[in-house]
């Protein structure tokens, strides 16, 4: 049957799907984890940071045809790149659509509120941003950058996957391996950070004690910015493995891979760091097999079924930690 | 001797590493007032929370009339008998004194979405019903002027009283009250110790967790100590006053009144009559 | 806060409050004709033809109709997210539910009349919150709103990927409801910049056809009036008290004796009744669903429309609904511009009036108090201003 014939295939490629979702992940769980909130409008973050990847590549002048070098180059400097612009946006979003409730002690209901209206705002600036650019009557020489807003958008250089081992049914790529391992690797290095570093200490208390951290010294607005842009880096740096991947983006395409990731962080347990990257790789295995079975057109379908079912049956998440309890 | 109200028996309770409750007991009678004190830290809350259904014991039983507690739903307990009011006040905010009192005469309701879509008898009877009770025992609390006042905007020593007010709504065997008299002055106090004497000769049995000694012992007929989660002693307020562990549990305690040379456990000079 | 400032700010609540107590202060007879009247103005507006109010290129009567279904939905909504307080993201999903049923009933499936599908999709709708409800309601808060929102994608894929069902080009040929030709009423024409009675623009009562959407609106107004009712019947009665409270504070509610999960189960069935119901209707009108028309962003307009309106009040939601619907229809260049600019308003809403445009009343007694109690505070502002 065609999950067994084709099973490694299924799991190394939902693997790498899911190495984007733990990364996205990540800001949901760190939001909820220090400020019991959720970021309704992360899923936007990462859509700006996939945006940032395709404009970058179009500023320096990346077409079907720059070498394999040349690409690489582009494609550092889109990372880059991105996780500014997506850490920014997070930062903003913070500013103006949850700082002004954190900071009166509003009911959660009305900060989500506010966050799905955020959610909505940013992408609607990039599904219309033709029609906000012919507003503010701009150049014509962006036209690049806004024609077509509710259109799927591609990446202007072609990313050619090389093969590097075959695994029984399916030749693992080289773009696959770079998902799954530099996904890998900025889990680890956030992670250590949060272990490590005085202001990774800092989110800690504040998630665990927000009223203690205070007494502590600890700034609690300079903790919820840093646990913000954290989330909005590797959001940035997963839309650029998604582009990558994936190579195509859209001003919704944030929503679907937005609840994946919720859902994902929620798996993983919320709140959990190591938990959010384990939902991730468990949901983009699980998707894929779930195609398999009952068809690809039920895949978005899993990922609601399972998210659904971890509520339910498990609230706490498979690695059920929170973020403020101290990992000996 | 009539059945105890309330039966604790042996309850443990231990969460994470901490053992809250350890081999608690006490009962207590009908028509009683009883005195649930300790330092700061020693189970009392837990221990009302136990009984009232908010927390599962590890080990141990709680029967209330002769009816064990366990696994019961909290509302269930409160439709037997058992009925509470919170150290930080946990009033409807939104919702007047009148409105916040006569949730409490619900639970001894049960009208549904036909019976007050439709405006049935048992509807009209169960609404006038609760109505005329809550402004009884507004009336009963001073509070009956302020009735279409939301609970918000009350003042403390009302809310409090509105408290109670709600928890005595639900028709309650046991009422239980977790510190009333917090933030009081000693006039409000004075007054609440009348209050809690007129509940009783209505007929409740109370409960009643307290840190301000002088109040405990005016108002209550016998007292638990509680330290560290263990009983460390039970009796009427003149045995608790001399027992030398209940002063031990509270020497710690005492700076202040050691600065004004007041005895560690004032006695109960003012009762209230 | 200057004085000046504050000064401004209370006098124009205080304009406001004055106006909506001096309405509740009248005596009950004379609200009762308010009422009617307000009724008979609502039935006769399409054939009033309003100059400002009518939407050029658009069939006045089909926006009314939508306006009145969302506003339909909003009611229900209402009770779920305002009256219960649980953040439903999904609702949508009963709406679909409704008019799913109302289509496979009435069309070649089963061939059903209209006037016998409507119970059956209302059953079914109620069913399926029943359903929703009893596992998910014992999660969290904030979990249940993104768990409300999985269901309702999940009805919606499930919708696109079933044959039986349609799948993505939906049901068609959906009965309507049942026409009985009585008599004709014109219109009023105002090409002349006067009102003017025309007899060429006329609308059959009652006739459900395909041109001439007014009968549509008339039959959601009319269930919009009843649902009004059983809406105030239940919520001035102990269901409407442990709804409140249940949202106030859950624990503390249910230490007062309250069933709290009963009741949230309850506020479900009946949200999804009355969604049911607006899909039913929703269907009947337009003759033919698809899931298209039941978007994820259908449910958060409608939860738009709940919180601006204000959450809890059911006038008020109806006003949100209003907005929702009637302004991108009125503003055609609007449409566009609809979800962005309403994403902005739930922003600056939470932040600046969480209560919405109307938050919930309070019982009249209460208002008079608050009344009272400004007039002191006025004098006593006067004073010093004096002073």
């Amino acid at each position: 049957m065609f999950l067994f014939e084709h099973f490694f295939e299924l799991t190394l490629t939902g693997l790498a799907l899911g190495s984007v979702y733990g990364l996205v992940a990540l800001g949901y769980t760190m939001v909820y984890g220090v400020l019991q909130l959720i970021n309704f409008a992360h899923s936007e973050v990462f859509m700006y940071g996939t945006f940032a990847v395709v404009w970058t590549l179009y500023v320096l002048g990346g077409t079907p045809t720059t070498s394999t070098g040349g690409v690489i180059g582009m494609l550092l400097a889109s990372l880059v790149i991105a996780m500014v612009v997506s850490g920014g946006v997070a930062l903003l979003l913070e500013r103006v659509a949850y700082r002004p409730l954190i900071n009166r002690n509003a009911p959660k209901l009305v900060a989500l509120i506010s966050a799905i209206g955020a959610s909505f705002v940013l992408a609607e600036v990039i599904g219309l941003r033709g029609r906000i650019a012919g507003a503010l009557g701009l150049d014509d020489n962006i036209g690049r950058f806004v024609q077509r807003s509710r259109d799927a958008t591609g990446m202007p250089v072609e990313i050619v996957p090389q093969p590097v081992v075959r695994i029984v049914d399916y030749t693992v790529t080289n773009i696959d391996l770079l998902v799954i391992l530099s996904a890998l690797l900025m889990m680890v290095m956030v992670d250590q950070y949060i272990r490590r570093s005085r202001l990774g200490r800092g989110i800690r208390a504040v998630a665990q004690d927000p009223e203690s951290a205070a007494l502590m010294g600890v700034n609690s607005t300079r903790i919820v910015q840093l646990t913000f842009l954290l989330g909005g880096l590797m959001a940035g740096a997963a839309a650029t493995l998604y582009m990558i991947r994936i190579g195509v983006t859209r001003f919704d395409a944030g929503f679907i891979l937005g609840v994946k990731a919720f859902t994902a962080a929620v798996m993983g347990g919320i709140g959990n760091l190591r938990g959010a990257l384990v939902g991730g790789l468990v949901l983009g295995v699980a998707e894929n097999w779930g195609s398999a079975l009952i068809g690809t057109q039920w895949k978005d379908v899993v990922a609601f079924c399972l998210l659904v079912l971890i509520l339910l049956f498990r609230p706490t998440g498979l690695l059920g930690e929170s973020l403020g309890k101290a990992r000996v | 001797m009539a059945d105890p109200v309330l039966a604790v028996n042996n309850i443990t309770l231990t969460f994470g590493g901490v053992t809250a409750l350890d081999d608690v007991s006490f009962a207590i009678q009908p028509g009683e007032i009883l005195g649930l004190i300790g330092p700061n830290g020693a189970g009392k809350t837990t221990c009302f929370n136990v009984v009232t259904g908010v927390y599962r014991p590890t080990a141990g039983d709680v029967s209330f009339q002769g009816q064990p507690l366990a696994g019961m739903k909290r509302h269930q307990i409160t439709r037997l008998g058992i009925a509470r009011t919170f150290q930080n006040i946990r009033l409807f905010k939104s919702m007047t004194a009148l409105e916040n009192v006569m949730v409490g005469a619900d639970a001894r309701h049960s009208t549904g979405v036909l019976s007050a879509l439709f405006r049935l008898p048992r509807h009209r009877r169960e609404e006038r019903e609760g109505e005329d009770r809550a402004m009884e025992l507004l009336r009963f609390m001073g509070l009956q002027a302020k009735c279409d006042e939301l609970a918000a905007n009350l003042s403390y020593g009302d809310q409090r009283r509105l408290e109670i007010a709600r928890a005595m709504a639900t028709k309650p065997a046991l009422l239980c009250l977790d510190e009333p008299a917090a933030g009081f002055n000693p006039v409000e106090k004075r007054t609440l110790m009348t209050l809690i004497h007129n509940v009783r000769d209505q007929g409740y049995t109370v409960l009643l967790i307290e840190h301000d000694m002088r109040l405990v012992m005016g108002v209550t007929d016998r007292i638990v100590v509680l330290e560290f989660g263990k009983k460390i002693a039970e009796g009427s307020p003149d045995v608790i006053r001399n027992d030398p562990a209940v002063i031990a549990a509270y020497l710690g305690v005492d700076e202040e009144s050691e600065a004004t040379d007041e005895p560690a456990i004032t006695d109960g000079g003012d009762r209230a009559s | 806060m200057s004085s000046t400032a504050s000064a401004s700010g209370s006098s124009s609540a205080r304009e406001r409050r004055s106006f909506r107590t001096r309405i509740s202060a009248l005596p009950k007879p004379a609200k009762l004709g308010l009422m009617v009247l307000a009724a008979l103005f609502a039935y006769a507006l399409p054939l009033l033809e309003p100059p400002f109010i009518t939407t050029p290129g658009t069939d006045f009567g089909g926006v009314l109709f939508t306006v009145a279904v969302y506003m339909l939905v909003a009611l229900g909504l209402n009770i779920v997210v305002g009256y219960a307080g649980l953040l439903d993201l999904g609702y949508v999903a009963f709406y679909a539910v409704g008019a799913y049923t109302v289509a496979v009933l009435t069309s070649e499936h089963g061939n059903w009349p209209y006037l016998l599908a409507i119970p059956m999709a209302v059953g079914v709708a109620m069913l399926s919150g029943l359903a929703l409800g009893a596992p998910t309601l014992r999660v969290r808060g904030d979990y249940l709103a993104i768990v409300t929102l999985g269901f309702g994608e999940i009805v919606r894929l499930t919708l696109v990927n079933t044959p039986w069902l349609g799948s993505a080009a939906g049901i068609a040929r959906i009965d309507r409801p049942p026409s009985i030709e009585l008599f004709t009423i014109p219109h009023l024409n105002w090409d002349t910049g006067v009102p003017l009675v025309d007899f060429g623009q006329t609308t059959i009562f009652v006739r459900f056809g395909v041109l001439d959407l007014i009968p549509y609106y008339w039959l959601a107004l009319t269930v919009i009036i009843l649902v009004l009712f059983g809406d105030k019947l239940i919520k001035d009665s102990r269901v409407g008290r442990s709804w409140e409270a249940t949202r106030e504070d859950e624990d503390a509610a249910e230490l007062m004796g309250v069933p709290t999960f009963r009741f949230k189960l309850l506020a479900f069935a009946m949200g999804a009744f009355v969604g049911g119901l607006s899909g039913a209707l929703f269907a009947g009108r337009q003759g033919f669903v698809s899931p298209q028309s039941f978007l994820l962003l259908l449910s958060i307009l409608f939860v738009a429309a709940v919180v601006v309106g204000g959450q809890g009040n059911r006038w008020g939601v109806m006003i949100g609904a209003a907005i929702v619907a009637y302004l991108p229809e009125r503003f055609r260049g609007f449409e566009e511009w609809r979800v962005m600019l309403f994403g902005a308003a739930l922003i600056v809403l939470a932040i600046y009036r969480p209560q919405g445009i109307l938050p919930p009343r309070r019982t009249v007694r209460a208002r008079r108090m608050e009344q009272e109690i400004e007039e002191l505070e006025e004098g006593t502002e006067e004073e010093g201003a004096r002073g």
